[in-house]
């Protein structure tokens, strides 16, 4: 598989891997996709007060461009509102990463991830 | 970069020096060009000697007689040849075939093609050692099963069948009982005078001979008939039409003969140095061999790395050729079905390498392979959100999954 430079450069050296404390207030998570299907993303944000996501985590199982994906969200959703970090498409992710054809389906998971940890964060805040 | 070891000898083999050396002097005006066909000069005399040693030399190392043996371009048209050539045959006597689930492809294509033409297929299960039970093939021939195709070794795990025994009970019921032996030959004895093979595939490439040529072995008696499925000059007795490649052919003779004087020797190094890269992992955690361990080729280690995936695993380990049986190194995304099928799950089959080795690999290939592996299994488990899991001692297999 012939991957981009970027996508090599952050599976060589993945940006902010790590788990945070789900009980934790302001912490947000979103687990996506299926060991069945070769991919299980895990990605963490912590929000402050204003809604600013102030950090993100992620751990991934999965071929190098879904560890790519997940590793190259976790930089762009720090420092954004809820609503921006919602904005983010997976076609940006494909795009800034050069991903051939076939791996489309891991920039659609990370995607996935940030709203499934979003979603996850405003459901605690209400409840 | 300098070139990654090499342990992938299942999907093929470099071609020998001896082999490549003997195989020059049958290209070029002042080698031995000529068409074997050709009866008028010696020119074709000549090529057709040479073609007539190496079909000794192919036979010799199965036991067989060298009228016995059809030249092809390979084990995938030697299957083809196979069983299209008896089930047309035969078609007469029946339309029921039996196969397994893990054989190669070109024996699993060949049958969907006959069932195309209206032929039936039952595909059997193998057991979770990857072996196919003596019964189950038992239980599965009827009045119309005319060919049972069950390979030797098998491609992806290693694993053995005992076709000594699946042949005999074919003869007992006389259904005609096709090998594919394109992983055996050169690696385990095959004595075509004890075993009851009707017609047996065979490749160059895997025994260190050239790409490009490969064998069908026929018995004689009781005489097997095939119809041809490459219609031409009325080669190889009319059952493959084509003219002769001499310099492939005489490659393939060289490398079964090398085989045959150095198999015993070469097996003996190459199943220490599996047992020892076995070994290596002694220490890993969740680690699986895939398939029976004793009822395997030396060359052969398929293990499964849980909890990482296959395709970032080869990722990491790039200084090696190894093969996956990952989904996303397959142009299908699907995971291996051979490892489906001895029932696997998923995640075990997205992370399996299979590691063959063979003439060329050394002791400090397989240290360096063990120290790069579970340097680079430990990094990615540490990026694995299933391992977290399976070390906060949840059990991945009860959680509601979205699969996509």
């Amino acid at each position: 598989m012939a991957y981009s430079d970027k996508v090599m450069d952050h599976y060589e050296n993945p940006r902010n891997v790590g788990t945070m404390d789900n009980d934790e207030s302001g912490v947000g998570t979103g687990m996506v996709g299926a060991p069945a299907c070769g991919d299980v993303m895990r990605l963490q944000i912590k929000v402050d007060e204003q809604g600013i996501i102030e950090d993100a985590k992620f751990k991934t199982y999965g071929c190098g461009s879904a560890i790519a994906s997940s590793s190259l969200v976790t930089e762009w959703v720090k420092g954004k509102t809820l609503e921006e970090a919602g904005q983010i498409k997976n076609t940006d992710i494909a795009e800034e990463l050069a991903l051939p054809p076939v791996k489309i389906h891991c920039s659609v998971l990370a995607e996935d991830a940030i709203k499934a940890a979003i979603t996850d964060y405003q459901e605690k805040q209400s409840g | 970069m300098s070139s990654p070891i090499y342990l992938d000898y299942s999907a093929t083999t470099p071609v020998d020096k001896r082999v490549a050396e003997k195989m020059c002097h049958y290209l070029t005006m002042d080698g031995n060009f000529g068409n074997p066909a050709s009866r008028s000069h010696k020119y074709g005399w000549d090529a057709e000697t040479a073609v007539e040693q190496a079909r000794a030399d192919v036979a010799a190392l199965i036991n067989a007689d060298a009228k016995e043996i059809v030249w092809t371009s390979g084990a995938t048209e030697s299957d083809n040849l196979a069983i299209k050539g008896a089930a047309h045959f035969y078609a007469k006597r029946g339309k029921h075939i039996i196969t397994s689930k893990t054989e190669h492809k070109a024996v699993l294509d060949t049958c969907r093609q006959l069932e195309r033409e209206g032929y039936e297929v039952t595909y059997l299960d193998p057991q979770e050692d990857g072996l196919i039970k003596l019964e189950d093939i038992e239980a599965a021939m009827r009045d119309d099963t005319i060919i049972v195709s069950i390979m030797h070794v098998n491609n992806e795990i290693g694993v053995i069948q005992d076709i000594e025994a699946i042949g005999e009970l074919c003869r007992s019921k006389k259904i005609i009982f096709h090998v594919d032996a394109a992983q055996s030959a050169g690696k385990i004895e095959i004595d075509l005078q004890k075993l009851k093979v009707d017609l047996l595939s065979l490749s160059a490439h895997k025994v260190y001979g050239p790409k490009g040529i490969g064998v069908l072995y026929v018995r004689r008696k009781p005489r097997i008939r095939i119809e041809a499925q490459m219609h031409g000059g009325g080669h190889e007795r009319g059952m493959r039409s084509g003219t002769l490649a001499t310099h492939q052919i005489v490659g393939m003779g060289e490398a079964f003969k090398i085989a045959k004087e150095e198999m015993v020797s070469e097996n003996k190094r190459i199943l220490a140095l599996r047992d020892r890269l076995l070994k290596g992992f002694e220490n890993m955690e969740e680690l699986y061999v895939n398939g029976n361990l004793e009822q395997r080729v030396p060359h052969n280690l398929n293990l499964s790395f849980n909890f990482v995936e296959g395709e970032s695993l080869l990722m990491a380990i790039d200084t090696l050729a190894v093969s996956s049986g990952s989904a996303c190194t397959s142009a299908s995304l699907e995971p291996s079905y051979v490892l489906r099928a001895i029932g696997r799950n998923d995640e075990l089959a997205h992370s399996s390498i299979r590691f063959s080795l063979g003439r060329f690999t050394t002791e400090e290939d397989v240290d360096y392979t063990i120290k790069l592996l579970t340097e680079k299994v430990e990094k990615l488990r540490l990026l694995s959100p299933l391992w977290d899991m399976y070390k906060d001692g949840i059990d991945i297999s009860t959680i509601q999954w979205n699969a996509h």
